[in-house]
């Protein structure tokens, strides 16, 4: 009937479209919701525990989530300065 | 018991404010006592919708601040003894509401009133987030258009978490109205159809108001659509929803399609 219709309006059903786009469009959104508040968390607590034993600068601590199809990774980047290991030895 | 429930939906333009002023109206023509509470401070509309444009001297952010009581605010209806409105400040911003103020507001409604119907504003601020703060229940207002859905699942995404409610670990029930429905333009593929936005949503469907000139009709002349045309199909399908929020149930009637002659068009046309 649909099909029928669409014969006879010359132009394809619109509607389908835009339910697909809208799938596709709020899975990625739902899955960005609360993230920052879950990265942030992540963070603070990464840094409280590696600053225990390594001076280190807060800025240079980056967390970073992708998501991709089937699995996401979580990266951290922690940039450590030189000489890292003297204030450790000094600690001890 | 008292129930706060907001009228909201992200976007603009979709029906939020014809909405509570049907929803509120009904709900008081089944005997309920029902105050409706505009929160889009700035751009009050409320009161124009509901007829009572020159009968305003408080506001909501009068009684904020604590120049008005809140008797002193709140509009009786002409017609309806059992609807109040209490409305929006014109003249002020957004900001002078306050999350304590509106607080005591509502606590202070929950023991003189049955329904408390707070109508958001459009957007994701304050008057939104404020407008949705303290409710039990909600209606997200959607029309079949890609934007107004992506908005709609922002919005119940915020209900979930950043009311007085999810805080405390408890449920907003929340319920989808969708207005300006048209059975003839989903039937054809032209508009997403009542399956397709109840999937994406994932949310229950509280009605489905149909694209008609009788909406446009009373809110021209000041009167809520179930008061101005009882039996039209816009005031009979909030009429039905009212029922299932009042815990009813009630066979949801989907439009029909209307089968229109050419002559029936051009003389429709004619009539408008």
């Amino acid at each position: 009937m649909m099909n029928l219709l669409r014969l006879i309006g010359g132009r394809a059903a619109s509607a389908p479209v835009a339910r697909e786009r809208l799938q596709i469009l709020l899975a990625h959104e739902r899955g960005l919701r609360g993230q920052p508040e879950l990265l942030g968390l992540l963070r603070a607590e990464i840094l409280a525990v590696v600053s225990k034993h390594v001076v280190l600068d807060p800025e240079k601590v980056i967390v970073r989530m992708e998501r991709g199809k089937h699995v996401s990774t979580l990266e951290v980047d922690i940039e450590v300065p030189n000489g890292f290991e003297r204030s450790l030895a000094a600690a001890v | 018991m008292a129930k706060v429930l907001v009228v909201t939906s992200g976007k603009g333009g979709v029906g939020k404010t014809t909405s509570t002023a049907a929803l509120g109206a009904a709900l008081a023509q089944m005997g309920e006592k029902v105050v409706v509470i505009d929160f889009d401070v700035g751009l009050r509309n409320l009161d124009l919708v509901m007829g009572a444009e020159r009968r305003v001297v408080f506001d909501l952010i009068n009684v904020v601040q604590g120049v008005a009581k809140l008797s002193q605010a709140l509009i009786r209806d002409k017609r309806l003894e059992n609807l109040w409105l209490l409305p929006a400040s014109q003249t002020r911003d957004k900001d002078a509401l306050t999350d304590e103020g509106v607080g005591k507001i509502i606590a202070d409604l929950r023991t003189n009133f049955d329904w408390i119907l707070c109508d958001s504003p459009a957007g994701i601020e304050r008057g939104a987030t404020l407008a949705m703060r303290y409710a039990d229940e909600a209606v997200i207002v959607t029309n079949p258009e890609v934007s107004s859905v992506r908005d709609s699942d922002r919005i119940i995404g915020m209900l979930d978490s950043k009311t007085v409610r999810a805080e405390r670990g408890e449920r907003v029930e929340k319920h989808v109205l969708i207005t300006r429905y048209d059975s003839a333009r989903a039937a054809r593929g032209e508009m997403l159809s009542i399956e397709d936005i109840l999937e994406i949503l994932a949310t229950p469907l509280l009605g489905i108001i149909p694209e008609s000139q009788d909406v446009l009709r009373a809110s021209n002349v000041g009167s809520p659509v179930t008061l101005n045309n009882a039996d039209s199909a816009p005031a009979r399908a909030y009429m039905d929803a009212v029922r299932r929020l009042m815990g009813e149930t009630v066979t949801m009637m989907v439009p029909p399609v209307e089968r229109k002659s050419f002559m029936n068009r051009l003389l429709r046309r004619r009539a408008a």
